[in-house]
């Protein structure tokens, strides 16, 4: 039986529909991504799928159990980090999560020990009687995780859990979540960056514009949608209008980016030697393996990171 | 991590008071203090010193129905203290709830429902009331011509009369996107009720044509309970019929935060 099982989902707000018509499942103990830019419908669904905000058609089901009708029972099973913050920032990070963990009912002095714990966890023990105001981004995040693992869930949701954090901080975060998966938690996790989807995410969907594009394993959606490996063209800060056509032959596929040209081909080093042997002189020219920002410009014609 | 077998114990409704007591206790603790002095400084200016030149007056205490000045202002500060507590606490900390502190929205994400949440809220605001009430009562009960059994009774009137405040500010609120019309419920509802409600002279010397205008308002309702059950003397079926008048507008404005409190919980 899926922990979460989604079946033409839909949510509209209004006239403007932000989720249209999406089917997935996540397995116990999977570690899911919703990868997408802004605007794709990550958090719309997210806040389905935490029971906060009913579901405009479709069928979905967490924990074989219906959201309209079993909400308070699903949501005491799952923990949620949501997109923005709301730590009360008037309260020290003990108070806060102790707080938090009398919303499930959980005695307060239990809620304690879980809360001393949980900081320990998330490396913020030393910071526990100081209030949550003056801690910086990465510190509140952690924070945030950690409340959201005062009743213990069984699934958490994470919605662009580093977006704004440094990359040591994020690499602090990942590697506890690591260690939650360990555990034998499952985890829903929303995000743009794709370094982070491909890190993290057993399997992944794709979204754009409320639907998703494709769904696969971080490396199968990349052998799929992508080549082997991308030669990255920087030329003259004009770019001539028949360039696509001049390195068309020489890859599988041509991008031609604002900035740059992205040549799709098995080898990029044997790519480059033809384009030099065309006459064209780059720039700059970097050879890559292909990623999911690559499989998503090829799904949407668009780049995940404006 | 397998999940633990809890003990529930705590209606969740009590378990949003608790989270919005210690919220309350951390953020406004000085300034709730402050609005307990409120009504004393109302006491002690109008009372000792507008009451000094109306009872010297002849004919004034007649007008009063038999009151000293004192008396008849001190118990429906009961009442007023009941509704400017409510509609600040209506006001104000919902929009925390809602949008600045956003309490609310980690409240809904755990099995508490927007149900609880009005139902924590309401808890909240009766009790916030009570306690201000309470502050006054206090104050009347050391002065020789307020004192009496009667303060018990008409402190939980004036309660109730915050209540229909307190449901119809927070269902407001609940609307809101910004805090902006709160000062203007304040200017032009809340401060006439207060100078027209009746608890600094009789209804009755307003211009007729006014009059019926300030027996719909809830305040009215209030002051004359406070008063009849402390100092004026009041029928039992009067004091029915104050309480039923109060009672009915709040569980309008109990249902209405229901709705309003629901919809904006569950976008
Ligand atoms: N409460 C709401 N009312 C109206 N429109 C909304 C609401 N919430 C989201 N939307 C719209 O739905 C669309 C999808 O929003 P959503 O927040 O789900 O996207 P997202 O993938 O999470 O984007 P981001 O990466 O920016 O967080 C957007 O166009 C947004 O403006
Ligand atoms: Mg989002």
């Amino acid at each position: 039986m899926p922990v979460i099982a989604a079946r033409s989902v839909h949510k509209s707000f209004g006239e403007f529909e932000a989720v249209r018509g999406v089917d997935f499942e996540v397995a116990r103990g999977e570690f899911f991504g919703f990868l997408g830019p802004n605007g794709a419908g990550k958090s719309s669904l997210m806040r389905m799928i935490g029971c906060v905000s009913p579901v405009t058609s479709g069928e979905l089901r967490i924990f074989d159990l219906d959201p309209n009708v079993d909400g308070a029972a699903i949501r005491s099973r799952m923990g949620v980090v949501p997109q923005t913050d709301n730590l009360d920032q008037e309260l020290t990070l003990l108070e806060n999560l102790v707080m938090y963990g009398r919303y499930f009912d959980i005695p307060r002095r239990e809620c304690r020990d879980r809360a001393r714990e949980l900081l320990e966890f998330v490396q913020l023990a030393d910071r526990a009687d100081s209030r949550v105001e003056p801690l910086s981004g990465g510190m509140k995040r952690r924070l945030t995780i950690a409340r959201s693992l005062m009743n213990r869930p069984e699934l958490l949701l994470l919605d662009e859990p580093t977006t704004g954090l440094d990359p040591q901080a994020r690499h602090v975060l990942w590697e506890r979540l690591y260690r939650l998966k360990e555990q034998g938690v499952t985890l829903a996790l929303t995000t743009h960056y794709m370094d982070e989807a491909e890190q993290l995410c057993d399997r992944l969907v794709v979204m754009d514009r409320g639907r998703i594009v494709a769904e696969g394993t971080p490396r199968g959606l990349i052998v799929e949608h992508s080549t082997r490996e991308v030669l990255e063209l920087r030329l003259l800060s004009t770019t001539p209008d028949d360039i696509a056509e001049r390195l068309a032959p020489i890859g599988e596929r041509v991008e031609v980016l604002p900035d740059r040209v992205l040549v799709y081909a098995h080898d990029g080093e044997a790519a480059l030697a033809s384009v030099h042997q065309l006459g064209i002189e780059p720039l700059a020219s970097l050879v890559r393996r292909s990623s999911l920002e690559d499989v998503f410009l090829r799904l949407t014609g668009r780049s995940l990171v404006e | 991590m397998s999940a633990t077998v809890i003990r529930r114990s705590t209606p969740a409704s009590i378990r949003v008071w608790e989270a919005q007591v210690v919220t309350v206790w951390r953020a406004w603790k000085s300034s709730a203090l402050l609005s307990m002095l409120q009504p004393l400084v109302f006491l002690g200016g109008m009372g000792f010193g507008v009451g000094a030149l109306v009872d010297e007056r002849s004919g004034s205490t007649a007008a009063l129905g038999g009151l000293g000045y004192l008396a008849f202002l001190g118990p429906a500060l009961m009442a007023t203290t009941a509704m400017q507590t409510a509609t600040f606490e209506a006001s104000y900390p919902v929009m925390d709830g809602f949008k600045w502190r956003r309490a609310f929205e980690a409240m809904t994400a755990t099995p508490v429902a927007p149900r609880d949440v009005v139902n924590g809220m309401a808890l909240w605001w009766a009790s916030r009331i009570l306690l201000g009430v309470t502050g006054v009562a206090l104050v009347l009960a050391a002065i020789p011509t307020t004192r009496g059994w009667g303060l018990i009774p008409a402190a939980l009137g004036a309660t109730l009369c915050g209540m229909v405040f307190a449901t119809a500010m927070g269902a407001w609120a609940s609307t809101r996107e910004s805090e902006a019309s709160f000062a203007a419920v304040q200017r032009f509802i809340i401060i006439p009720l207060f100078l027209f409600g009746g608890a600094f002279y009789p209804v009755d010397s307003l211009p007729s044509a006014l009059r019926p205008v300030a027996w719909i308002t809830p305040l009215w309702h209030g002051v004359e309970l406070s008063r009849g059950l402390t100092t004026s003397g009041i029928t039992f079926a009067a004091a029915c019929g104050h309480l039923a008048y109060l009672a009915v507008l709040t569980a309008i404005g109990y249902i209405i935060c229901r709705i309003t409190f629901h919809r904006r919980l569950t976008r």
